[in-house]
């Protein structure tokens, strides 16, 4: 972490990882897709609508995952002021909210010939849709301060607030009762999905996580890019004047 | 203590006292955010009529009865049971021992009227090959058994 202090060593650092990682990435896709479509066998109960979790679990861990990570960075920025923990957060924040999208929009997909509904208020569901909303709240505080560093700090308060949801979220099947059903991959006897179902899920799930990571790389690159390009601005205005 | 420990304590505790206020508000509002009642809840503390409810439990054995787009069953936790009375289109995971939630009132002899009925899906993922095979030795515990 301490290496990876100075901007531009980050940034050659990421030069030479980012072709590999996206490397992976589509190879992961590809042989995840494949599975999931062709070799992944139909539910006894959902027949093949149950393809649908293949995108929609990775990305619901993802929407989790996404913010657990801007929290993480949020105590680089106020704790460590390390000077890449606020890009990092800056960066996730979009991806995060992306699929937290998909993981709403495919779980209304599946809820309608399975639940025979689009959305219901329940725990899972408002939590989750919470959760998208608080994506775009820091998002919107990011925008709408002028000054960085101030920004940085207020973002990241808001993000470690926010991250009292996170919890809520993934325990909210078990803490009440609600239409969604509880976790079948991560409980404490073991995974109620059989493998033939749960391997290519998982593959999914490597494959997007990559996605995120690969893309959160790329977001960072760019927006360090244009911290310095608006440092550069900002030093031509002074001594122009 | 340097500068950095102090300012991660101050969150550390920031964090504590907002999960705890966190949890005080959630489990004050554990009635409003549970999605359904179960059947012995029900029974017991039965609503005011007409109280708009959702019911929540597996629909029991044997007890569906169709009448046209009329049908009438049980839903049961184990130990009470209350009958529905619904009209219209089911979902297609509906069958006996599978979870449900219904939507409606309470009418004044006890039973339930619900315009709307979703089914609840269990977390078991399994191959169609597998269901059957676990249901033809005869260790099958899920719906439709």
């Amino acid at each position: 972490m301490i290496a990876l202090a100075n901007p531009a060593r980050f940034s050659a650092i990421a030069e030479k990882i980012l072709p590999w990682l996206a490397g992976a990435t589509a190879v992961l896709f590809a042989i995840g897709l494949w599975q999931g479509f062709f070799v992944a066998p139909a539910d006894y109960q959902q027949g093949e609508t149950v393809r649908i979790m293949f995108i929609h679990v990775p990305s619901a861990w993802l929407s989790m995952f996404g913010w657990t990570m801007m929290s993480i960075a949020s105590l680089g920025v106020l704790v460590w002021r390390h000077p890449l923990a606020d890009v990092a957060a800056q960066a996730a924040a979009p991806l995060g909210a992306a699929f937290t999208l998909i993981a709403l929009v495919t779980g209304s997909l599946w809820g309608r010939p399975m639940w025979g509904t689009w959305w219901v208020w329940d725990a899972r569901l408002t939590s989750v849709l919470v959760l998208f909303l608080m994506y775009l709240g820091v998002m919107a505080l990011r925008a709408a301060l002028d000054e960085p560093s101030r920004a940085a700090k207020l973002v990241a308060i808001l993000t470690l607030v926010g991250f009292v949801n996170i919890p809520i979220v993934k325990f909210s099947v078990d803490w009440w009762n609600t239409l969604h059903q509880g976790a079948s991959v991560f409980r404490v006897d073991g995974p109620t999905i059989h493998p033939a179902i749960l391997v290519p899920l998982l593959i999914n799930a490597l494959a997007f996580t990559l996605l995120f990571l690969t893309l959160h790389l790329l977001l960072m690159r760019t927006e360090l890019m244009r911290r310095r390009l608006r440092g550069l601005r900002l030093r031509a205005a002074e001594s122009g004047a | 203590m340097t500068r950095k420990g102090r300012r991660l304590v101050l969150i550390g505790v920031a964090g504590v006292v907002l999960a705890i206020a966190m949890g005080l508000v959630l489990s004050a509002l554990n009635d409003t955010i549970v999605f359904f009642t179960g059947p012995t809840q029900v029974v017991e503390h039965p609503p005011a009529p007409g109280t708009r409810l959702r019911l929540g439990g597996l629909v029991a054995e044997g007890s569906v009865l169709r009448e046209g787009a009329n049908v009438r069953f049980g839903v049961t936790d184990g130990s009470k049971a209350v009958t529905v009375n619904y009209t219209g289109l089911l979902p297609d995971l509906f069958r006996e021992k599978q979870g449900v939630v219904v939507e409606g009132t309470l009418a004044a002899d006890g039973t339930f009227k619900a315009d709307s009925v979703l089914a609840k899906h269990d977390e078991s993922y399994m191959p169609k090959e597998v269901a059957d095979a676990l249901k033809a030795n005869g260790t099958w515990k899920g719906p439709g058994s």
